[in-house]
């Protein structure tokens, strides 16, 4: 290429520009670990004879605890650290990249101090706890990996404050257009307006479904009325049907974009409490096994 | 009627007021002569509420009245109560028509008054110069005798005047004090400066006020107004609250209409009111009938000055706006400092004279600050052309400094946009470990940093102990534009440097005389081609400023090849190779390049074998970019096509002009917006970035946050001057900002916002374990208000990205981002056929 004579400080790497996401972070490197760990722990489960049979108790069974412990702690610590904007040379990415990486490798860890012994106790509910902790958070990946770009898409530059100011803009005119109709007609006008468009429970939230849209019937009802009768340009209804379309178009987007941001999300509200549940089962088995010792 | 004062004060502005209360307080008798009937006109006119400023903020007030930065009302006021205390005496409603002296012929003293007519042809009369005392004829029929006359008349009361029929009808003006005063009119805007701009849009913002508004252009474009009024114009003209009418110009004007020559033939239109505002320029020839000289015959060419403000009439001083000092600090020292001089101080040291003092004084000479501005001016080349007064100002902006031998002066890659002079000693240019080049007594280097804008190309050291003047950008700017001999010297030295920089190759000054002589320096509008694909041509371009894009046509379409900064060269292959231009190469932002004349050029390879090999290397690279793409068109044609619609779309969202930018990858952006909960979080509690706003293409999101512009459009016009470029690079803000939002209005961007720092939030685990304050990121303007401090009121001020200098682990957004989307880039990285390959896999 032409030669560059302005050269930048090599404040950056080079290639640096060339970026991964978190599940491909630094080529893979907290995955690669995460396999290490998992090998590691699966053939010392295999060359170490306890007996009579592995067992949490064990001194094999203490070292597992041990480490999914220490795990354990340093993985809530994520929420931490994503909070707390301090100064150094760290990355978020990379702290995402092994947490989800070297969570994974818990699964075995901690099934394997478990020697496959569980039972209704508290023990084995940490071990639940912990489990779900894992699948929330597997789902979390999911949707995290294949998500985003539909939530680009769907938003088509537009930002949420703008998405919202649109149908507000629409309201308005609806508002006004309204005025020349008899009462019955505008009532149901009036019920799109004053009709909260995202109310409604978390299912309608998830699944992007809202049957009770006032909206779409306000719309059904005035197709209903002005079906049979041609379009004459001139009609109050048919102006307000343009301005319904429209506010359904823009409805739709926007339940569309709360739904991809609500799956976003959802799963940290089981994943965050499970943990902090998780927490407090962990120190119960701690405790009780030390008390029993 | 026959007066006799001591001095005579035409015009009561800061620097009339100033001279006036000075002359009062030392009890000469004196006259202050004001055409309307309050004092300070100019800052009457200002609409209402304006805020003043009060710049140069370094430099110290001297006068008899008051100023500080404040609402127009408060100034006024002030200076009012003060004339009246100081007694002040001041004729109201008084115009001078004329200023001649009564004493006897001053020998030699002859003014050539040259008065261009509209022919082409000139005509000169020459007028003997009288000694004072001068005899002032005034409107109201009064005369005056004066020893001595100061003028302060401004330019402000001169405004060009509209000359058609019908002009001199009442419901013309030339000024708009209060557009809340007119309502259902049909109002014609004429001239789209800033005024125009800016009245029209008053008079059309309430829709109650029911104006129908016109603003009528002459040409098609804006070009002397500001690019956020001409944005915020075209934005009321799609609204429908004002029409634009370009290609228009007045013929005619009657009551009730307004007749427009425009491109569809005559037309004639309702209309109440016209409001003319076509710029001012100082009343000339009236001041060069009173015996005063111009330095030129330019428009706005300025007095012939003493340096202390006498012309070239003995006795008649020119201060203020006329004499080329707008700003009121400047004015209302001139006024004093005038005063004192014909009072017969003359010891009297101007009032910057502490701020030089300190400047020089850690120099190992000790010389008056007199000497060291003569000493200065003498030794460095660009400086001989200018005053000892324009001298003075250059150096309040401007440090100097003595450097013992081998001291470093600044480093390679050091961000940096100064220029140095010379002033004793050498200076030596490491181009290469083994190879310095000496720049001798008088020249000057770090000019490429003050051109392009970007990092400096080379470590310059002391070659012996040295002393150097370290001019800043502004400063440098100031001197090109005031004094073209400054600007052709800088220019040239510059392109000579560049091209011996760009090229290396053993080349030395001498070599290039003959390229030099051709070359030529051209300014591109962006989008305009400098090369085009298929054309013959062997001249050689040298970006200096702004940035370009390759481009090719392969399978009809245009494929992007690559980006190239300020600091490239383009043009070789068609002269080494000969044929046709291979591609096109066009410009992404105004830019200017340096034409080199491809015979000299050819010759000059001919004459240096190894220009020639280097030449040849560059070319090799660029014909494997061209390979490569041409081999991927068929394998790959939409991700060719891919890479160069995101290359486009990247190069219109003003990445052409950036040093540096956030990028957002909406694969892995899952908003969880805590890039701007950081940004946030690590500066004061305000965000500096709006993720969600903003341009995509192909999921490639260029979120509303400072791109680091390589002349970034906010340091236009910044009165305090506290926009700077940081050692990263990066462009910030400093304290000194004043929060008059001019740079929030010249971004094109929309990245600077004005708010207050919000009260300090408790800290993050208090907040997670016992819920206090607000949590992570900017807080709410609720939370705000209540924690706010009670009774007091923190100052808006500008703020934006300042790239996290100073933190270490570089930008808090990169660093957050928990998924990897947000990177930073600079484009020539970013901009690459390497990324090609890669999405190829």
């Amino acid at each position: 290429m032409a030669t560059q004579l302005s050269g930048k400080a090599p404040r950056r790497a080079r290639g640096e520009v060339l970026h991964d996401g978190f599940l491909r972070h630094a080529g893979f490197r907290w995955l690669k670990a995460a396999t290490l760990i998992c090998i590691l722990s699966i053939a010392s489960y295999m060359l170490v004879d306890v007996t009579p049979r592995h067992n949490g108790g064990s001194w094999y069974g203490y070292t597992m605890g041990t480490i999914g412990v220490l795990l354990i702690l340093w993985l809530t610590l994520l929420g931490l650290r994503k909070r707390a904007m301090t100064r150094g040379r760290w990355s978020l990415k990379a702290w995402t990249s092994a947490h989800v990486y070297l969570g994974l490798s818990l699964i075995v860890i901690a099934t394997l101090h478990t020697g496959f012994q569980l039972g209704w106790n508290v023990h084995t509910l940490a071990y639940a706890l912990m489990m779900l902790v894992i699948l929330s958070g597997l789902f979390g990946i999911t949707v995290y990996a294949t998500l985003p770009a539909a939530l680009s898409n769907n938003r088509a530059e537009m930002t949420q404050v703008q998405m919202l100011d649109a149908v507000r803009a629409i309201d308005r005119q609806l508002h006004d257009a309204a005025q020349p109709l008899p009462h019955d007609k505008a009532a149901l006008v009036r019920q799109s307006l004053e009709q909260d468009p995202f109310g409604g429970t978390l299912l309608s939230r998830l699944s992007g479904r809202y049957p009770r849209c006032a909206t779409a019937k306000a719309q059904a009802a005035l197709r209903h009325w002005t079906g049979d009768q041609p379009d004459t340009g001139n009609d109050p209804l048919e102006r307000i049907d343009a301005l319904l379309e429209r506010k359904q178009a823009m409805l739709a987007r926007l339940r569309r974009h709360l739904r991809l941001k609500a799956l976003l999300e959802i799963w940290l509200y089981v994943h965050v409490p499970a943990t902090f549940a998780l927490l407090a089962a962990l120190t119960a088995h701690i405790v009780s096994v030390f008390f029993y010792w | 009627m026959t007066d006799r004062v001591r001095i005579a004060i035409v015009g009561s502005g800061p620097a009339g007021l100033s001279a006036a209360a000075r002359a009062a307080q030392l009890g000469l008798s004196h006259l202050l002569i004001e055409k309307t009937d309050h004092l300070s006109d100019t800052i009457f006119k200002y609409q209402k509420g304006k805020h003043v400023m009060a710049t140069p903020s370094q430099l110290v007030l001297r006068s008899d009245c008051d100023f500080e930065a404040g609402k127009r009302e408060s100034i006024l006021d002030r200076w009012n109560a003060q004339a009246a205390e100081q007694g002040v005496n001041v004729a109201y409603r008084c115009e001078v028509k004329a200023i001649t002296g009564t004493g006897d012929p001053i020998p030699g003293s002859i003014q050539k008054i040259v008065e261009r007519k509209r022919d082409g042809t000139t005509d000169t009369k020459e007028i003997q110069r009288l000694a004072p005392p001068y005899r002032l004829s005034l409107s109201d029929g009064r005369d005056i005798i004066a020893d001595a006359v100061i003028m302060a008349i401004g330019t402000q009361g001169n405004p060009n005047l509209m000359r058609v029929p019908g002009a001199d009808l009442p419901h013309v003006q030339y000024q708009l004090d209060d557009p809340a005063a007119y309502n259902d009119e049909h109002i014609f805007v004429v001239g789209t400066g800033d005024a125009g701009i800016e009245n029209a849009l008053g008079l059309a913002a309430d829709e109650a006020q029911g104006n129908a508004v016109t603003i009528l252009n002459r040409s098609t474009e804006f070009a002397s107004a500001k690019a956020a009024n001409v944005k915020a114009l075209m934005a009321a003209a799609e609204t429908g609250r004002l029409s634009i009418m370009t290609e228009a110009t007045t013929a005619k004007i009657e009551p009730g209409f307004i007749t427009l020559d425009s491109r569809d033939g005559e037309v004639k239109l309702k209309c109440d009111r016209i409001i003319a505002r076509m710029g001012s320029a100082p009343p000339r020839a009236f001041v060069e009938s009173c015996g005063i000289e111009f330095t030129s015959g330019d428009r706005l060419a300025f007095p012939k000055l003493s340096p202390v403000f006498e012309s070239t009439a003995p006795g008649i001083f020119v201060i203020g706006a006329l004499a080329g000092y707008p700003l009121i600090k400047h004015c209302m020292n001139q006024g004093y400092d005038v005063v004192e001089y014909i009072n017969g101080n003359r010891d009297l040291k101007p009032a910057d004279e502490p701020i030089l003092a300190a400047k020089f004084a850690a120099l190992p000479e000790k010389k008056s600050v007199d000497q060291w501005l003569e000493f200065l001016r003498g030794n460095v080349s660009i400086l001989e052309g200018l005053s000892p007064l324009q001298m003075r100002e250059f150096m309040l902006d401007s440090e100097v400094r003595a450097y013992r031998k081998g001291d470093l002066i600044f480093e390679k890659y050091d961000p940096g946009s100064s220029l140095f002079g010379v002033a004793q000693g050498q200076a030596l240019v490491e181009v290469s470990p083994t190879l310095n080049v000496p720049i001798d007594q008088g020249s000057i280097f770090g000019e490429v940093g003050l051109i392009s804008g970007r990092r400096r190309g080379a470590t310059v050291r002391a070659g012996a102990d040295s002393i150097m003047v370290e001019v800043s950008r502004t400063a440098a700017l100031k001197l090109m534009s005031s004094n073209p001999p400054a600007k052709r010297a800088i220019t040239r030295i510059s392109t000579e440097r560049q091209l011996l920089q760009l090229f290396g190759a053993g080349l030395t000054p001498a070599d290039l005389t003959e390229v030099l002589d051709t070359a030529e320096i051209k300014t591109v509008k962006a989008g305009e081609h400098v090369i085009t694909e298929g054309d013959t041509g062997t001249d050689i371009y040298v970006i200096r400023v702004g940035s370009m894009i390759v481009e090719k046509k392969i399978g009809g379409k245009n494929v992007f090849l690559s980006y190239l900064p300020a600091g490239s060269y383009v043009g070789e292959m068609a002269l080494i190779s000969g044929g046709p231009r291979t591609a096109t190469v066009k410009a992404t932002v105004k830019s200017e390049v340096i034409k080199l004349n491809g015979d000299a050029f050819a010759r000059l390879m001919a004459a240096k074998p190894a220009l020639l090999e280097r030449a040849r290397r560059d070319m090799a690279s660029r014909q494997d970019v061209n390979a490569f793409i041409e081999s991927r068109k068929d394998s790959f044609s939409t991700v060719v096509d891919m890479y160069s619609e995101t290359a486009k779309f990247l190069v219109d969202n003003g990445i052409g002009e950036a040093t540096d930018v956030l990028l957002i990858d909406e694969h892995l952006c899952v908003g969880c917006d805590n890039c701007e909960k950081a940004c946030a979080d690590s500066h004061d509690g305000l965000s500096r970035l709006d993720r969600e706003a903003g341009r995509t293409y192909a999921h490639l999101h260029v979120p509303t946050s400072c791109r680091h512009c390589e002349h970034p459009h906010c340091m236009a016009d910044c009165p305090p001057n506290a926009i700077h470029r940081g050692p990263d690079g990066e462009v910030f803000i400093d304290d000194t900002c004043i929060g008059c939002g001019n740079c929030q209005r010249n971004c094109p961007y929309g990245v600077i916002r004005m708010d207050s720092v919000p009260p300090k939030k408790p800290g993050l685990l208090s907040w997670m374990f016992f819920g206090q304050g607000p949590g992570p990121g900017e807080p709410s303007k609720k939370w705000r208000y209540k924690n706010a401090e009670p009774g007091v009121e923190k100052p808006k001020k500008a703020i934006k990205c300042d790239m996290c200098s100073g933190i270490e682990g570089g930008p808090a957004c990169v660093r957050a981002c928990p998924t990897g989307a947000a990177i930073r880039v600079a484009p020539e990285d970013f901009l690459t056929v390497a990324r090609l390959d890669r999405e190829a896999n």
